[in-house]
């Protein structure tokens, strides 16, 4: 292969002037890190509401869940994060437009609310499947304690689901991670998108893509292992967890 | 709010969207999923095989893939395929590649680990039985797996798979990071030549939607069908 290895480029100084390569590297995963959080957020909290209308016995609550979901399941992320960034200051009144068009970091904050509403869809399924691999007695023991559907949720069924989809939540958070380099399209220089600028500046092509690679690794190794931790002590005895 | 937008763009603009733009995103997503799940087959074997060395590599290759993001792997690949292909033919120079066979190359690699998850539950999920009856008829490790376990793995696993490839459909947008005018692309780019981005966005989300729901609609019905036989 006749290409110029450079491994030193790391330490070179990068052409904006501040700090060196491997910084703008490390800017890059910091953001990553920080644009998934906030994605992540999002996505529990809109996943949460909407598997629990999808669990409801109600046919409107189920059929608005199950709406939500096939809209932000069926559409590319790519073409949704372009629907929030593009589109939608369009069609909004025009005050609201301009204000949504000029508000500063623009790019990151579209990213983590795409981001965290496409995987919100997909903790809405996980929830939902968990909440329904419940034996039908837990939801009965509730309601003959007195309990409203509200607290049964709260104190009795949230509780023990969330513990059973431990597992699959790790993975909609790994892809959460993964999916906030898609954002590279409208303009957010995540980890991916340093890789890239480094790339077009030093043309060192592969130590570029090589670190930014190692990078993702470590965040999934941490990610893996501090969630086996949270797994293994929040295992209920008895249950599929806690073997 | 939509007395500006001219939707007549996309009525002009439609023989570019569908007979460039969506047959190379059919493609691509067809020719993927096929090569992916030769490869995945392939990788699932090799973990199941019983060689601790091969069942280690494919495992490596696999959680490896699966770290990473998609577009990291697309950029990897684009910048790759050329030496790969320099190695492969013993040229002087690395070749040049185009942006069908580049992204070809990456989707395959990279679908290629997802396919070969669902194969290897696919085939764990025949009962043991199964390939000892397989041997007791004096058939081999490759015929067994031939005519026996991989079809009926095939079979149980085929709404994952389905589903798994309607994923790739819209995973493929994602090649608009190296401008290549797939469905997605070719929207962006006459978006941008019109300055109509409203109505092209607008349109290319609800053509990916309507296919997306239709066909998992279909793998649902499929599921229905093909799920009681036992």
């Amino acid at each position: 292969m006749n290409y110029n290895w450079n491994w030193h480029i790391f330490f070179e100084p990068n052409p904006t002037g501040a700090g060196t390569y491997l910084d703008m590297l490390v800017a890059g995963l910091l953001l990553t890190i920080k644009t998934a959080l906030l994605a992540w957020v999002i996505a529990l909290i809109f996943g949460t509401i909407i598997g629990i209308l999808r669990s409801l016995p109600s046919r409107t609550a189920s059929w608005i869940g199950f709406g939500y979901v096939e809209f932000f399941r069926n559409m590319p992320l790519l073409v949704q994060l372009f629907l929030w960034f593009f589109v939608l200051p369009e069609l909004l009144p025009r005050g609201a437009g301009l204000w949504l068009k000029q508000i500063p970091n623009a790019p990151f904050w579209t990213a983590a609310i795409g981001v965290g509403l496409f995987m919100s869809a997909r903790v809405a399924v996980q929830l939902a499947a968990g909440i329904a691999s419940l034996p039908r007695g837990q939801k009965n023991a509730a309601t003959a304690l007195g309990l409203t559907t509200a607290q049964g949720y709260r104190y009795v069924l949230l509780p023990i689901a969330f513990r059973i989809i431990l597992p699959p939540l790790t993975s909609e958070f790994l892809n959460t991670i993964k999916n906030t380099s898609v954002a590279i399209t409208i303009g957010l220089i995540e980890l991916t998108g340093q890789a890239r600028a480094m790339q077009e500046f030093s043309f060192q092509v592969f130590e570029a893509f090589t670190a930014a690679t190692v990078m993702y690794l470590a965040i999934n190794i941490v990610v893996v292992t501090g969630m086996r931790f949270l797994e293994r002590s929040l295992a209920i005895p008895g249950y599929i967890t806690g073997k | 709010m939509f007395d500006n937008l001219d939707f007549d763009v996309i009525r002009r603009s439609l023989p570019y969207l569908f007979l460039d733009g969506m047959s190379f995103t059919l493609m691509l997503t067809g020719l993927s999923a096929l090569g992916g799940l030769v490869f995945g087959t392939l990788i699932a074997l090799m973990r199941l095989s019983g060689y601790k060395l091969l069942g280690r590599v494919a495992g490596l290759y696999v959680d490896f893939m699966r770290s990473l993001p998609l577009v990291l792997v697309i950029f990897w690949f684009y910048f790759l395929v050329p030496y790969i292909g320099q190695w492969l033919t013993g040229a002087a120079r690395p070749i040049r590649v185009g942006a069908f066979t580049s992204s070809l190359v990456t989707f395959i690699m990279f679908e290629a680990a997802y396919f070969s998850e669902i194969m290897r539950a696919g085939i764990q999920s025949i009962s043991k039985g199964q390939p000892a009856a397989a041997s007791a008829l004096g058939l081999t490790y490759s015929q067994s797996m031939r005519y026996i376990v991989l079809p009926q793995a095939f079979r149980n696993m085929l709404p994952v798979l389905l589903t798994q490839t309607i994923v790739l459909f819209q995973d493929t947008s994602l090649v608009y990071v190296l401008s290549i005018p797939d469905f997605l692309g070719a929207a962006s780019k006459v978006a941008q030549r019109d300055g109509r981005l409203v109505e092209m966005y607008l349109f290319a989300a609800a053509v990916y939607f309507v296919i997306s729901c239709v066909a998992s609609y279909g793998v649902r019905r499929l599921q229905a069908r093909i799920a009681i036989v036992r």
